[in-house]
């Protein structure tokens, strides 16, 4: 799934200051965490009472779509739409656009940062970076485990010198926190000892074909 | 080794016990006078056979190694193992980089990944990692030997005659990761290993053994330290590194003395008896091809160290 995190309310407000009315625009789609009609109704309602306390009143709707990644489904948001002026999206990056071109006399705004593409361990749990879409995958090779995403080099022919006690050498900033992830390399090298194939992992990997992953990609 | 074009490679390959040293460019700067001065008086020791010259390490900034090591090398007469980190170029901008260091007479070069850009002063710049160092060998021995790059596009001109290094980690764990890591770099073209700084040497000794199968010449990276700070900073701060701790006690105890003339004694007494043992030590394995030394700013060990192990 898309992973975003919402951003700062000053940033969405600022971005959207000289509208009068303005549509907030939820995804019920592969966005985590959730950003439907609940989430959509909430940011409205905050912006909408920034805006008075602001002296500059902007009158906030909310709906949601399936999925904003499709030309076809947010078509019928026309209605909804009405006199706004503005809108807000709550999707990823996709959504946004789609929304700028589907609609493309109304101006339609982020709220989201779009992140990456990762999983969660529980619903609503910290979520991690699984998969960079490179276009060519090894996870046959690398027992399930991709070293394109969670090496943070991007090493075929890993570890490096810095991976210590099994973590890697890079700290991450993790809401606040500093934290080394797990080298991938290393789990790879357990995971294959593991399979009985650390042939696959002694394996010489040549470099990656990056034309794979030239975008804008098209299907 | 295919090939020997160094007079590193060709020591080694006469079975020669080889010294290299290790000169680093300073941070942001276009200073490169007193890095020569340090070639020269490694050179001057008479047996430093080459120096490293280090390539944006940990990340910082510091003048092209390519420049450095042509500049150095040209200056000082001492041969350069040009280090190249594939953190910053991509494959296209590396083999820019191996054309030019053969028109500058460069014959050795280190591959590295090299530390995560983040890490460094300009933490929010774009990391490469086109390619990993065993790619990077791949690269270099293909131009060196194919006359290719890695598309398979033909090099102009006289081939780049280059030997190959790569980097090896004793205190990898476990140490099989490092050695199945050694035999895919083998398997590309590498011609000898300089390894990360160790201390223990039984480490050493025992790296030595696990990788003597793969029969690529080893030099055995060694940093006696000044102070006990810098002891300290080893084992606390670089990657993999640890100090034993008698060793650290030692220079603990050194800290205290507060005449300086007489820590320095001290220090420089323990570092030439400590690392004299040490190289006689790992020179028994025959596949340590000699003893890298990375003692930047501290030359008063270098002679003794060498002349206590030839003895």
């Amino acid at each position: 799934m898309i992973i975003t995190k919402e951003k700062p309310l000053e940033e969405i407000y600022a971005s959207i200051a000289d509208c009068k009315k303005v549509l907030f625009v939820g995804c019920d789609g592969c966005t985590q965490p959730p950003r439907g009609l609940k989430e959509a109704e909430t940011l409205a309602k905050l912006v909408e009472m920034k805006s008075k306390m602001e002296g500059k009143p902007i009158e906030c709707r909310f709906t949601t779509v399936v999925k904003q990644c499709c030309d076809e489904s947010v078509g019928n948001l026309r209605v909804q739409i009405g006199d706004c002026d503005g809108m807000v999206s709550l999707a990823c990056g996709v959504g946004v656009q789609i929304l700028n071109k589907v609609y493309p006399e109304i101006w339609t705004r982020p709220a989201q940062n779009t992140m990456f593409i990762g999983s969660e361990e529980i619903r609503q749990g910290p979520m991690y970076e699984m998969c960079l879409a490179c276009g060519d995958c090894i996870l046959e090779e690398t027992g399930g485990i991709c070293p394109v995403t969670r090496c943070a080099k991007g090493l075929l022919n890993g570890p490096c010198g810095g991976c210590v006690e099994g973590k890697c050498e890079l700290p991450m900033e993790v809401n606040g926190e500093m934290v080394k992830n797990d080298c991938a390399w290393y789990l790879i090298y357990h995971r294959a000892k593991e399979l009985n194939r650390l042939d696959l992992f002694r394996k010489y990997r040549p470099p990656k074909k990056r034309a794979l992953a030239m975008n804008p990609r098209r299907l | 080794m295919q090939e020997a074009f160094s007079e590193l490679a060709k020591k080694i390959k006469a079975g020669e016990f080889v010294y290299t040293g290790e000169l680093e460019p300073h941070n942001l700067s276009t200073e490169i006078g007193d890095v020569v001065d340090w070639a020269k008086t490694l050179k001057s020791i008479g047996r430093i056979t080459a120096a490293n010259v280090t390539d944006n390490p940990q990340s910082f900034s510091a003048m092209s190694s390519l420049a450095a090591s042509f500049i150095i090398q040209r200056d000082s007469g001492l041969e350069m193992v040009y280090q190249l980190r594939t953190a910053d170029k991509n494959r296209l901008a590396l083999a820019s980089d191996i054309l030019a260091a053969a028109a500058f007479g460069l014959k050795n070069i280190l591959a590295l990944t090299g530390d995560h850009t983040h890490m460094g002063n300009t933490p929010d710049a774009k990391p490469v990692f086109d390619l990993d160092s065993a790619q990077l060998v791949d690269l270099i021995h293909h131009m060196v030997y194919e006359g290719t790059d890695l598309s398979g596009n033909e090099v102009q001109g006289p081939r780049p005659e280059i030997n190959i290094g790569v980097a090896g980690n004793p205190n990898q764990e476990p140490l099989e990761i490092e050695v199945l890591k050694m035999e895919r770099k083998a398997e590309v073209g590498a011609d000898f290993i300089q390894t990360q700084v160790v201390f223990d040497v039984d480490i050493a000794l025992t790296y030595l053994e696990s990788i003597e199968h793969i029969g690529i010449p080893t030099f055995i990276g060694i940093f006696p330290p000044r102070s006990y700070g810098q002891a300290e900073f080893f084992d606390k701060f670089v990657s993999g590194v640890t100090v034993p701790p008698e060793f650290l006690k030692t220079f603990k105890e050194f800290k205290a003395i507060s005449d300086k003339a007489e820590r320095k004694k001290k220090i420089d007494e323990f570092n030439i008896d400590y690392f004299v043992n040490f190289v006689k030590e790992i020179r028994k394995k025959k596949n340590c091809a000699g003893c890298h030394i990375m003692a930047v700013g501290y030359p008063d060990v270098i002679a003794p160290i060498i002349e206590g192990a030839e003895k």
